[in-house]
């Protein structure tokens, strides 16, 4: 193999699993260290600069960090690296006089349309900027999805309100109550450039018999979220069927029960593994007594007089093709019908445009989506640029972020006359954390704690209030405990070839027997030969250039805990442990805090 | 030194040997040796021949000197018997174990200053009654802990740290083990693993007295230029003669090398040793022509390494004494004092 080149910002990036993992990347054990040490403000404004939504995403992110977290990989559980997020935010003091000034106005005018994390996490970027940016959305406050559909007893209001009015606070215009009804005359308004963040407004349907009949109790979860969030529906039927396996599937079951379900069911028609709700949410409803029930497909709403009386299912089963697609067939078990007061379908969201005409110069492929250059986020038309689930369909929220956080930047690029399609890359500072001959400035010690739980309020009063949060987030002591859990995987170890003596120091003490002092080879082959296996193709082996003995060092980054020990033994300083921060690339300098990397 | 303990995580991959431990199973505590030191990779190489050997802990006595080498077994097999005895005693004390208790699995670890200096008579003694113990030092030519005097395997000639040159001769320990009948000598490398992990190995399933010299470069005062126990110069001068691979169990052999390459030794314990010939003329079974090898080498400023000479159907000293196969110390009282009657017949037998 060729030697490792350390200085392309993506290989250590890579390393650091969690942050590579973020689609807003944000620098999560950089973080963690801070809340360690009590310094959560800093902590908060190092999210705040990435992810926009620290206190919301601390309660409802999707964590694509958590699988990826290197601690998974040594032991059961990864780090709790959402719900420290949170601690962030609950324990930062004011953090008003750092966010950014409202700056003179440039008198470029860009139109946001949704109120929504994507449309905000582009003001946020352009408004300190000098833009003037005016977000539409139908609901009188802004927040989107995330104040319509997640409820208050995951994401309190307070929450919702302070994080959506930093951004505001940046001298934005938000026209709350104002559905955007036609493209072509918000164009006609002649603005700078347009950021379309309407998100997946619309519930998918469920066309089978008795649909219509019984329509009176049937309801489209998204759409009944948005009615109990904003205090239109104040009760359901004592028996509640939820169809859908999805994380909106999970908060209909979990909100009927505090309206008044008393028998409460979810009915998916995969397996329960292949739900697509994330586990802590399945849990969740487990835990507050709702069965969740799988492989039985809804075939028909039963009825009597115009009155629902219960769903029919007929059992199927998973069969894979040759190719490994999952088919579901019937498993020829007895059709079953359950009974019920109140049906909510939960079965998937799509993308509606009916306000986009055919011809504002915006394409739609065959699947009704717009064409979105997915680096650049614009459209066909060169003004107008796409964002979150608008752009490319439902996903999360963390997603909705970095697509706002690159739609923002391109309208900057393309407003300050330069191609948007260029790029720059990331900003990289690496710097050791030697303090003295064996001490560093992160805690290398690894801690053996399993992951904490975060304490949750008593079944019995949180069903009994539906904006009574459920999670009652860690305290200092627990999130101290978790935050220890990190295992520090931005402090990178870096070799020097023409240091080492090759006296296999490293190599012994390694806990993780990462690493191997052997003759070089083809990728497969030197995994092959590693002192211990090589499972994970994906994690990258560092390989030094030719040593002395004409052998090579080679590190397989797999499970290193960045314990330092390499280093520690490494008697003339070939191992180093250096602190590798990325900040990557936002519109303009966004944020004062941009130098301000927490020693 | 190292603050932090050794974390207890370790590779979720790990191969176990047959009794269902990891290599990590076999560490002691963390070293508390320089950075670098060449006593941490015999360490690391004890760890891995005992972890290959799948060796219960729990047989394993481990004894040693004063000095840095002797500090070592704190370091591996945290759940074996130790004795860290007075120094240069260590021989002394291994041979009283080992007659109390002929089961055990006996590891002596020294140093050049332990064996070769203050103990150089124990050594002898130990090696030439043929105490079944593996006896390795863990050699560096150099005193550290008192900051860099030369020691008694120091070459003459060589430089110390400060530029002086010893103008003293040295004991090769090698040569003297193989002079004083011991039935098992090799000499390795603590940079060489790949050599030294089943020299242990086959040292520890050889009956009989075994003696490794391991060269281990002290980093903090003998490896610089003018030493000839540094790295540069041990793997510049480095003459190995063979290279071993240690067979245990009943696996037939697959050894895939020219023929004429490979000789296969029996162990006493089963254990075979396929040994890949270096250099074609050398004999292990040959005491003498190992000796004259050894010195026309030496002459030359070449440091021999390899299994340098095994007798397979060695005796050792339980055998010499004629003692009982049960251990001394699981005797009864009755059986090791058989009373008055007993020695009146023995009395009257010498009458």
């Amino acid at each position: 193999m060729k030697p490792t080149d350390i200085a392309a910002p993506d290989y250590f990036h890579k390393v650091v699993d969690c942050q590579w993992a973020c689609p807003a990347h944000t620098p999560v054990p950089e973080y963690i260290r801070l809340i360690a040490q009590g310094r959560y403000s800093d902590a908060y404004m190092i999210n705040w600069q990435s992810n926009v939504f620290p206190g919301i995403l601390g309660r409802t992110c999707d964590r694509p960090c958590e699988p990826a977290c290197r601690r998974g990989r040594v032991e059961e559980n990864p780090v709790a690296i959402c719900r420290l997020k949170r601690v962030a935010a609950d324990f930062k003091d004011d953090i008003r006089q750092r966010l950014p000034r409202p700056s003179p106005k440039n008198g470029k005018r860009v139109a946001l349309v949704g109120g929504g994390p994507a449309s905000l996490t582009v003001a946020r970027d352009l408004a300190p900027l000098g833009y003037h940016c005016t977000v539409f959305d139908a609901d009188p406050e802004a927040g989107g999805m995330m104040r319509s559909q997640i409820p208050k007893f995951r994401l309190p209001n307070s929450v919702i309100d302070e994080e959506t009015g930093y951004i505001l606070g940046l001298g934005v215009d938000f026209k709350g109550g104002h559905r955007i009804e036609s493209m072509k005359s918000l164009l006609a308004e002649k603005y700078d450039a347009i950021f379309v963040g309407s998100g997946a407004p619309r519930g998918r349907e469920l066309d089978i018999p008795g649909r219509k009949e019984a329509a009176a109790n049937i309801h489209i979860g998204i759409e009944w979220l948005a009615n109990v969030s904003f205090g239109h529906v104040d009760k359901i039927g004592k028996r509640v069927i939820v169809l859908g396996g999805g994380n909106t599937a999970m908060d209909c079951c979990r909100t009927a029960r505090r309206l008044g379900g008393e028998t409460v069911k979810v009915v998916v028609r995969s397996g329960f593994e292949e739900m697509k709700a994330s586990p802590w949410e399945k849990e969740d409803a487990l835990h507050e007594d709702i069965p969740i029930l799988n492989y039985m497909m809804p075939v028909a709403f039963k009825h009597v007089a115009g009155k629902l009386i219960g769903v029919t299912f007929q059992k199927v089963k998973a069969e894979y093709d040759a190719k490994g697609r999952r088919n579901l067939v019937p498993s020829g078990e007895p059709d079953e019908t359950i009974v019920c007061d109140d049906v909510l379908v939960a079965v998937g969201q799509e993308n509606a445009f009916p306000w986009i005409e055919q011809d504002c110069g915006i394409e739609f492929d065959k699947w009704h989506m717009p064409k979105v250059d997915p680096k650049t986020f614009a459209s066909t038309n060169p003004k107008v640029f796409f964002g979150g689930d608008a752009a490319f369909g439902p996903k999360n929220i963390i997603w909705a972020v970095a697509h706002g956080h690159d739609a923002a930047l391109s309208i900057h690029k393309m407003l300050s006359g330069e191609d948007i399609t260029e790029r720059p890359l990331p900003e990289v500072q690496i710097s050791s954390q030697k303090m003295g001959i064996h001490e560093w400035s992160y805690d290398n010690d690894i801690s053996n704690d399993k992951r904490f739980k975060v304490p949750h309020r008593d079944k019995v009063i949180a069903l009994k209030d539906i904006r009574a949060e459920v999670e009652l987030g860690y305290d200092v002591k627990l999130a101290l405990g978790e935050a220890e859990r990190c295992l520090n995987c931005d402090v990178q170890t870096v070799f020097s070839t023409s240091l080492c003596i090759e006296c296999d120091a490293c190599a012994d003490i390694c806990p993780m027997d990462c690493i191997t002092f052997t003759d070089n080879g083809e990728e497969s082959d030197l995994r092959q030969r590693l002192k211990a296996p090589s499972p994970h193709r994906d994690q990258d082996l560092y390989v030094s250039s030719d040593l002395k003995t004409g052998r090579v060092m080679v590190k397989d980054e797999d499970v290193c805990l960045h314990c330092g020990l390499c280093a520690e033994r490494c008697p003339t300083g070939a191992w180093d442990m250096q602190k590798y921060f990325i900040d990557m690339t936002h519109a303009g300098s966004t944020c004062p805090t941009k130098s301000r990397s927490a020693a | 030194m190292t603050y932090i303990a050794k974390p207890k995580f370790h590779h979720p991959g790990l191969k176990k040997n047959e009794l269902g431990y990891t290599h990590r199973d076999y560490e002691g505590k963390i070293s508390t040796l320089c950075a670098g030191c060449g006593h941490d990779s015999i360490t690391a190489s004890i760890i891995e021949a005992c972890y290959e050997l799948s060796i219960e802990p729990h047989r394993v006595a481990k004894i040693s000197g004063i000095g840095c080498s002797s500090k070592t077994p704190d370091y591996f097999l945290g759940n074996s018997h130790g004795f860290n005895s007075v120094h240069g005693r260590m021989p002394s004390v291994l041979t009283g174990a080992n007659l109390a208790n002929r089961d055990l699995i006996y590891l002596g670890v020294s140093g050049d200053g332990d064996s070769a200096s203050i103990g150089f008579g124990q050594f002898a003694h130990s090696i030439r009654r043929g105490v079944n113990m593996t006896y390795i030092v863990e050699n560096n030519g150099v005193y550290g802990l008192t900051k860099g005097q030369f020691s008694a395997t120091a070459d003459r000639g060589s430089k110390s740290k400060k530029g002086v040159t010893n103008t003293d001769n040295a004991i090769d320990l090698v040569a003297i083990a193989l002079q004083l009948g011991a039935t098992f000598v090799a000499r390795s490398f603590s940079g060489d693993k790949g050599q030294l992990v089943p020299l242990i190995a086959a040292a520890i399933g050889h009956k009989g007295a075994s003696f490794i010299d391991v060269i281990s470069p002290c980093i903090a005062f003998n490896n610089h230029a003018g030493s000839t126990k540094s790295f540069d110069y041990v793997r510049e001068h480095n003459d190995a003669v063979n290279r071993l691979d240690v067979l245990v169990g009943r696996d037939p052999i697959a050894v895939d090398y020219a023929p004429g390459t490979v000789q296969v030794v029996e162990q006493h314990d089963g254990s075979k040793i396929a040994l890949r010939k270096i250099d074609a003329d050398y004999d292990p079974h040959d005491r003498l022509g190992a000796q004259t090898f050894l010195a026309r080498h030496a002459a030359k400023g070449q440091i021999v390494t390899g299994l340098l000479y095994v007798d397979p159907d060695a005796e050792d000293l339980h055998e010499h004494l004629n003692t009982v196969e049960t251990p001394l110390n699981t005797l009864e009282a009755d059986t090791l004092c058989p009373g008055s009657a007993v020695l009146d017949k023995i009395n009257a037998s010498l009458r």
